[in-house]
């Protein structure tokens, strides 16, 4: 059984702890200057999608689950379940909704995403880090301003909201990091 | 993989040049005199929560080798320049802790570290706030600055007395929190408890545009501070604290060899005890402290930390021309 000691901790690390498996979504190291080091550390559980907290003691090992993750090809959703294919094999597989979770505002048909196999189910999606999606909806632009401080809310094609600059009117592409839900750039 | 480019923006390369330069006009101004310590020692500190890295000194034609430390901070060497009557110092340095690596830690970081003759810990720590507002005209930011002492800090954001609460009150207070798994970390050992509570409870509520000046730390760690005259559960320490991190630690210097012996070998016996590496304490110091250190006041102050904050970087390695993993 394959363990990994706090000091390997990091984002998207995948660890079983109490019998289920979960990923580390943030990881920090606490080291009060003059006291005991440990990690603070937020995980998903990828069954059931709770985020939890725990700390570990510096130097501590836990058990990695057995997940894999995959590059999969999105197709469609039939409003239940969410469809992806391996692009190799033609493989596909069917994710639930607690499964696809919040990477379902950023999924568009086609685009490759990684999903999580855990015996041979999905049990979490991760979107591309960078999405270009078309805006439906935001209020006009206002012209001239081109300083985006503060900015406005749009909504994508795929339902997803995003604060935008002040300058990007609807039916423009934008380029969106799904890491952090943050517009990036115009997508001429 | 492109790590052999620095990640670091010219921006923060001046902010660093220019926060060094402010610093070194401000002692300048104030005749404190710039020294160098070495890096590399052969003592080490004993404290049980700090690691240092190992070096070997390889003797030319010989086949006996000697053990090195690179330094966890500059504080022992400069006390023993003290103790030789050069009178206030300060350091701009390098400092190296073994397994510190984090958001906030880089295992080889820069510290600012001065020693005050005839400062009691309120004179520095007016000095600490004239230095700062100057840095900060330097950026052109603006905080605010306040001073509080542990156990008031403690029962403001904890609701518990440091030192009078029970450790059961201590630890009902992290599981009420959310922390169901801190008595692994912690034990029973209220030392621990109290640094978990802080860290976890209050310094992420402190406010982020003051720096905080928190003095009178419980003695259980005393380290190299001298104890508060008029109630010895307390010793002479201040912690700086800016935007959620621990930016700085001072003391009104311990000057007793004998008191600093005994603290010395108690961290040794509990280095033992967890089966730490047991290094040789710095008997320079200790003779160095007969000699007789005068009294005075010493803060170190994380540089890293503090550009951090000045050039709004939200990571430590966003500060370093190039941080550990590509170093």
């Amino acid at each position: 059984m394959a363990t990994v000691s706090t000091s390997e901790f990091k984002g998207g690390l995948k660890l079983m702890m109490d019998g289920d498996p979960y990923t580390i979504l943030e990881n920090e190291f606490v080291k009060p200057g003059k006291g005991q080091a440990f990690n603070r550390v937020k995980l998903r559980n990828l069954k059931s999608g709770r985020v939890i907290e725990r700390t570990f003691k510096s130097g501590d090992t836990v058990e990695t689950a057995d997940v894999v993750d995959t590059d999969m090809q999105y197709l469609y959703s039939d409003g239940e379940m969410w469809h992806f294919m391996v692009s190799e094999t033609f493989e596909q597989y069917a994710a639930d909704e607690a499964a696809v979770a919040d990477a379902k505002k950023w999924l568009k048909e086609q685009d490759e995403c990684q999903v999580t196999l855990y015996n041979g189910v999905p049990i979490a999606v991760t979107p591309p880090n960078f999405v270009e999606l078309k805006i439906v909806e935001t209020d006009p632009g206002v012209r001239g301003d081109t300083s985006g401080g503060g900015g406005k809310p749009a909504t994508l094609e795929t339902g997803a909201v995003v604060r935008v600059p002040l300058f990007i009117s609807t039916d423009e592409i934008i380029k969106v990091d799904t890491r952090t839900g943050e517009y990036v750039s115009r997508v001429k | 993989m492109t790590d052999y480019v620095s990640t670091c923006s010219r921006e923060v390369l001046l902010g660093r040049a220019r926060l060094y330069a402010v610093i070194r006009a401000f002692f300048d101004d104030r005749s404190v005199l710039e020294v160098e310590t070495p890096l590399l020692s052969h003592r080490t500190v004993t404290d049980p929560m700090l690691a240092a890295f190992e070096s070997r000194y390889q003797a030319a034609g010989n086949s006996q080798d000697s053990l090195l430390y690179l330094q966890t901070s500059p504080e022992f060497a400069m006390k023993r320049l003290l103790a030789s009557g050069v009178g206030s110092i300060f350091q701009i340095t390098k400092a190296f802790r073994n397994g510190e690596i984090g958001r906030y830690h880089n295992p080889e970081f820069t510290l600012l570290e001065w020693y005050r003759v005839g400062f009691n810990l309120e004179e520095l720590q007016n000095e600490v706030e004239v230095l700062f507002g100057q840095i900060l005209e330097a950026f052109n930011l603006r905080f605010t600055v306040a001073r509080t002492t542990y156990s008031e800090i403690f029962e403001q954001y904890v609701r518990l007395h440091p030192l009078e609460a029970s450790l059961d009150a201590l630890k009902a207070r992290a599981e009420e929190s959310g922390f169901h798994d801190a008595q692994a970390l912690c034990g029973d050992n209220r030392a621990h408890w109290l640094d978990f509570l802080f860290s976890c409870l209050i310094q992420p509520k402190l406010p982020s545009d003051c720096l905080m000046m928190v003095s009178r730390y419980p003695g259980l760690l005393p380290s190299l501070a001298r104890k508060v005259q008029d109630d010895e559960r307390w010793v002479e320490r201040v912690e700086l604290f800016l935007g959620g991190m621990e930016l700085g630690n001072g003391f009104y210097e311990l000057t007793d060899p004998v008191e600093q012996e005994q603290r010395f070998l108690q961290d040794l016996a509990v280095r033992k005890r967890e089966g730490l590496i047991s290094p040789v304490m710095d008997d320079r110091l200790i003779k160095a402290l007969r000699l007789g250190l005068p009294d005075c006041s010493g803060i170190a102050i994380g540089l890293d930390r503090l550009l951090m904050i000045l050039t709004r970087s939200s990571r430590v390695e966003d500060v370093l021309a190039f941080p550990f993993l590509r170093a």
